[in-house]
């Protein structure tokens, strides 16, 4: 290829950065600074660009996938070499985890101490290989343009993504006249959108003779915005939907058709519709092994179409019949063009899933007058904002029991680590998102244990006047651990009890954030409403049930139809 | 089950490591790689061979290949009419006196004695692992001092 010089007038390497995230549109950065990055930070002393300091690298990474999860777009995130880089690698694998598009900036030294171990290197290139969906080097102050382009074509397009671009020091501070031709030209990345019409039609006529067809809708409809479209064909050919976890949002939960989570602590109705089906239609999940405990015993006499925009995913897990890599909007509303003639009677199959429904919700024990049920907690907060808010959750029980009982009603509004699992995710993500979208009702759901893991993030809710409601689970322990050992080591509870808490209530105070703790059952309802009616950020402790199980649940490795817990 | 795959990628740096890590984190071993340039100028061709248990590994292996950004093509020919060729070169002990003998085991696989020592020489064979295999065990019994291989590279055979 021949290179394309473009004039400027003489710009610094980090002055180029900030042009190229400005072409991009970047809305805010989260970073942390040091050595390596000192360029940039000097170029952002001047920059338009908001840049949020949060208190750990984590955090910024996290936050930045908050608001990339709410809004679709990249998260943009700066941190120092070595490390500062190294601090930023959990985020990096839970962006990767879930598909989420992210462009990373980690410092690196300069040129001449790359690979000599010099002060404050790390190999982020050798470390971020497997955790980014790419990765580049500046090796020259001219491709920086490119690069930039490159990346947020790549984290955005196909199945989203982290990239890291690693930026040498010298190259920061390196000027030039000239740049690089930025022409996006990446010939072995062309991420299929459209579907197969041959495989839509294999669709469509198995559709047309299958008698109990199920959809399973994962984040890929999340992603691509297909909610509405979803809707229409699942409610055209009267199909059940059964969600993921990440998929949660994509179909209205009060609707007749659906059949909530499925996997491992699914509803009931759902993990058997996973079970019996004889077409079972995955639109953008990748049958994680959460969903499918057991791949030999899912849907087991089922024909299997599986939509999804990277091909290395069909197939991976369960034997495909009908594969369509493509969009799932666009495949959707391709489907919705097509007709069939419905050969079959599908209303004992709609009645099976009905009766399994209603009889077999989510449930617990709502009488409790002893102490405060955390599903309780979860679902009254569903009611005070409608079922709209922004929910990030930490990992562990409260995760699940939000996948349960919050009703999320739009995409874009879960936010939680449901690949890699990452502690610690849900209070920066959160934060993230109510700075893409201040005026909207944020809450994060947080377990005492994961709290304490990022919680240091309380400083910047100040800083940067971010209107967060933060609920904390508290059940004294780092429950789900506690629940696996009940179950599946003869309850011992090594290390899953705390020996003692902060409080976190002063804690909040000591960061200038509004705390309260609530305790009373019977007063649950009306303090919640009051804590939420609350005009700025503010820490609800809520302490709950320290033994509380979050059932049904498959046992690791069952069929999703071994469940336990069943009321 | 052997499978032998080629694959076209931009010879940008880390491709190598990039290639190799995709396959070992699944868990599959590679019996060789071998990497160098083409008729493109940035272009590099990798052949793996690895050994896999059934054709859905080497289906995973090949479209995990496929997602890498600097991966312009990966094929799978070990069911195509193919080519392939290892070089093998091998420092063998040979005394004056069986120096004729081991010229007789060289011949017949076309091999070539390209150094010549007091008590050694240094033997290249090049062929299809099967071949160097067998010319290996051919002459294993004379001592073998130093061995190199360069692993397998090859492609598909012309359309005919
Ligand atoms: C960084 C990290 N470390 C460890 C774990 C393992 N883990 C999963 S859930 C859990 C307990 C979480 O406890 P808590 O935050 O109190 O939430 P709860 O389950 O009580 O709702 C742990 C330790 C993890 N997921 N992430």
């Amino acid at each position: 290829m021949i290179k394309v010089e473009k004039q400027t007038t003489t710009k610094s390497g980090a002055q180029l950065l900030i042009d190229a995230l400005n072409a991009q549109n970047v809305e805010m950065i989260f970073g942390y600074p040091g050595g390596a990055v000192l360029p940039l930070y000097d170029a952002f002393y001047d920059c338009d660009i908001p840049h949020i300091l949060t208190r750990h690298e984590q955090g910024a990474v996290h936050a930045a996938e908050g608001y990339a999860r709410v809004t679709g777009k990249a998260g943009v995130v700066v941190v120092t070499s070595g490390p500062g880089a190294t601090n930023a690698l959990t985020g990096i694998a839970d962006a990767m985890s879930d598909s989420i598009p992210m462009v990373i900036f980690t410092g690196q030294v300069a040129t001449p101490g790359i690979g000599k171990d010099a002060f404050q290197e790390a190999d982020m290139i050798g470390l971020t290989i497997p955790i980014t969906k790419y990765n580049y080097q500046v090796r020259d102050v001219k491709d920086i343009p490119k690069i930039i382009k490159e990346a947020f074509h790549i984290a955005t397009t196909g199945r989203q993504g982290p990239v890291v671009i690693d930026l040498p020091k010298d190259m920061s501070l390196a000027t030039t006249d000239t740049v690089n031709d930025d022409t996006i030209h990446l010939p072995g990345y062309q991420p299929t959108l459209k579907p197969n019409g041959m495989q839509l039609e294999k669709l469509m006529q198995a559709l047309a003779t299958s008698s109990k067809p199920v959809i399973l809708a994962g984040a890929g409809v999340n992603h691509s915005r297909a909610t509405a479209e979803l809707l229409d064909f699942a409610e055209r050919y009267q199909i059940p939907v059964v969600n993921t976890l990440l998929g949660l949002g994509s179909f209205p939960q009060d609707h007749p058709l659906f059949l909530g989570m499925g996997g491992m602590h699914g509803s009931y109705a759902a993990n058997m519709a996973l079970t019996d089906p004889d077409l079972l239609i995955n639109f953008g999940s990748r049958f994680d092994d959460r969903m499918v405990g057991a791949p030999k015993e899912f849907a087991k006499h089922a024909v299997i179409a599986h939509i999804d925009i990277d091909p290395a995913e069909i197939g991976k897990v369960l034997t495909t019949k009908i594969p369509i890599v493509a969009d799932i909007k666009e495949t959707l509303t391709q489907l919705l063009e097509m007709s069939i003639t419905d050969e079959t009677d599908k209303t004992h199959w709609y009645k099976l899933n009905m009766t399994r429904k209603e009889r077999h919700p989510f449930t617990y024990n709502r009488d409790s007058k002893a102490e405060i049920k955390p599903q309780k907690v979860i679902e009254i907060i569903g009611e005070i904002t409608e079922g709209k808010a922004l929910v990030a959750t930490d990992v562990g029980q409260h995760q699940m029991w939000v996948a349960q009982f919050y009703p999320f009603s739009h995409d874009h509004q879960i936010m939680t680590s449901g690949g890699l699992g990452t502690m610690g995710f849900g209070f920066p993500a959160a934060i993230g998102a109510q700075l893409a979208y201040p005026e909207q009702t944020v809450v994060a759901f947080v377990g005492d244990g994961g709290f304490q893991m990022t919680n240091q993030e309380l400083a910047i809710l100040n800083d940067y006047n971010i209107n967060l409601k933060t609920v904390i689970i508290n059940n004294g322990s780092l429950g789900m651990v506690r629940q696996w050992q009940e179950k599946f080591h003869n309850e011992r509870y090594s290390h899953s009890i705390f020996q003692s808490q902060p409080d976190f209530v002063k804690l909040a105070e000591a960061y200038g954030v509004k705390g309260v703790r609530l305790t009373d059952p019977q007063t649950l309802a009306a303090d919640l409403k009051e804590a939420f009616a609350y005009p700025g950020p503010i820490v609800i402790d809520c302490v709950v049930s320290p033994s509380e199980l979050v059932l049904p649940m498959i046992p690791p490795g069952k069929a999703n139809h071994q469940m336990e817990g069943v009321e | 089950m052997r499978r032998i795959i080629t694959a076209t990628v931009n010879n940008s740096s880390g491709v190598l490591n990039r290639i190799t890590g995709v396959i070992s984190r699944r868990q599959y071993n590679i019996d060789s790689i071998s990497v160098g340039w083409t008729e493109t100028p940035n272009v590099s061709r990798i052949t793996i061979v690895v050994h896999v248990d059934s054709l859905y590994e080497i289906e995973q292996v090949t479209k995990q290949l496929n997602k890498q950004i600097d991966v312009l093509k990966v094929s799978d020919i070990t069911d195509d009419p193919h080519m392939e060729r290892e070089l093998a070169l091998i420092k063998v002990n040979a005394p004056a006196a069986n120096r004729a003998e081991l010229n007789s085991i060289i011949e017949p696989f076309r091999a070539t004695i390209i150094d010549v020592g007091k008590t050694s020489v240094v033997v290249q064979v090049a062929g299809t692992s099967e071949k160097v295999n067998a010319f290996v065990d051919s002459i294993r019994p004379y001592g073998i001092q130093q061995m190199a291989r360069t692993g397998v590279t090859g492609f598909t055979r012309s359309a005919k």
